[in-house]
């Protein structure tokens, strides 16, 4: 059995109804335990007292926007290499979800911000880069509607999707590339000294997890209302023809 | 019930707040977009399946 296969409108349609009602279970069940494990059973941290507890929100949100991004850049790709319009919906379908996890990252940032260094926001390399992620979402959500032919639209908002990619990927090495600004590097690491205690660790990994498959949850249940939507405007245009 | 967050304890409950206001918000208006269109597509296809 070939990937390429659900590829196939139908084939998706009929997979993804298979899948979606354990990926919502499990979604449920791993967000209800990551935060209330992350609120409620966590101690305060040395440097950042309760603040810290924000990391559950932060961390995930913000590995879901680069990643969301990171997404579409493929659903572009393989649109523009193999013409396939599930790949193209697919991405579409993403935009919404990316540009919501960039919104609660810039916002829960920003909150904690405030405390720790005295300001809600700061023309830091790796905020601005995920300021301009944001704007990117935007431009490319706004490119899909505005443009009526779908297949036109596919196409100028992989090649959008592409532009941006620079972001996304500055977006999540900002620190390195620069190593100045107030944010600092990262929160997981495979290095046992850079990375966070296990008390912290283990509950932001439920919560990474849960944040996953939200994600894919989400793109799933969008992807189909777009495959839907086609079918709608397919069908309509055979009425009038007819 | 709710642990001792102490003076960051704004900080923390409205980034919780806005977070979980905009995750439902985004699951709702796309399970309420699918329902939606789901009935459109099966209107749709009755008048299709009535014309033919």
């Amino acid at each position: 059995m070939s990937l390429w296969e659900y590829a196939n409108p139908q084939k998706f349609m009929q997979t993804s109804q298979a899948v979606l009602p354990a990926i919502w279970g499990l979604t449920a069940l791993s967000m209800v335990v990551g935060l209330v494990w992350g609120f409620f059973l966590t101690p305060e941290a040395e440097n950042f007292g309760s603040t810290v507890k924000i990391i559950y929100l932060h961390v995930p949100a913000a590995m879901m926007a680069i990643n969301a991004w990171v997404m579409m850049l493929v659903a572009s790709l393989i649109w523009l290499i193999r013409r396939h319009h599930v790949s193209a919906l697919a991405a579409r379908a993403a935009a919404p979800v990316g540009l919501t996890m960039t919104l609660i990252a810039l916002a829960t940032g920003a909150i904690w911000g405030q405390p720790m260094w005295g300001t809600y926001w700061a023309w830091d390399p790796r905020l601005t880069s995920f300021l301009i992620l944001f704007l990117f979402y935007l431009g490319y959500i706004a490119l899909w509607e505005a443009i009526e032919n779908p297949d036109a639209a596919a196409d100028l908002t992989s090649v959008l999707c592409i532009v941006g990619s620079v972001f996304a990927v500055l977006s999540r090495y900002a620190v390195n590339f620069w190593n100045q600004g107030l944010h600092q590097g990262a929160t997981l690491s495979l290095d046992k000294q850079e990375n966070i205690a296990n008390v912290f660790w283990l509950p932001l990994l439920v919560c990474l997890g849960a944040f996953i498959l939200l994600f894919v949850a989400l793109v799933l249940e969008r992807t189909r209302t777009e495959i839907r939507v086609r079918r709608i405007k397919a069908l309509i245009a055979r009425e009038r023809m007819a | 019930m709710i642990p001792d967050l102490g003076k960051y304890a704004g900080a923390v409950l409205s980034s919780y707040a806005i977070t979980l206001v905009l995750l439902a918000a985004l699951i709702g208006l796309s399970l309420w977009r699918a329902a939606r269109v789901r009935r459109q597509l099966d209107e749709v296809e009755a008048r299709r399946t009535r014309d033919d």
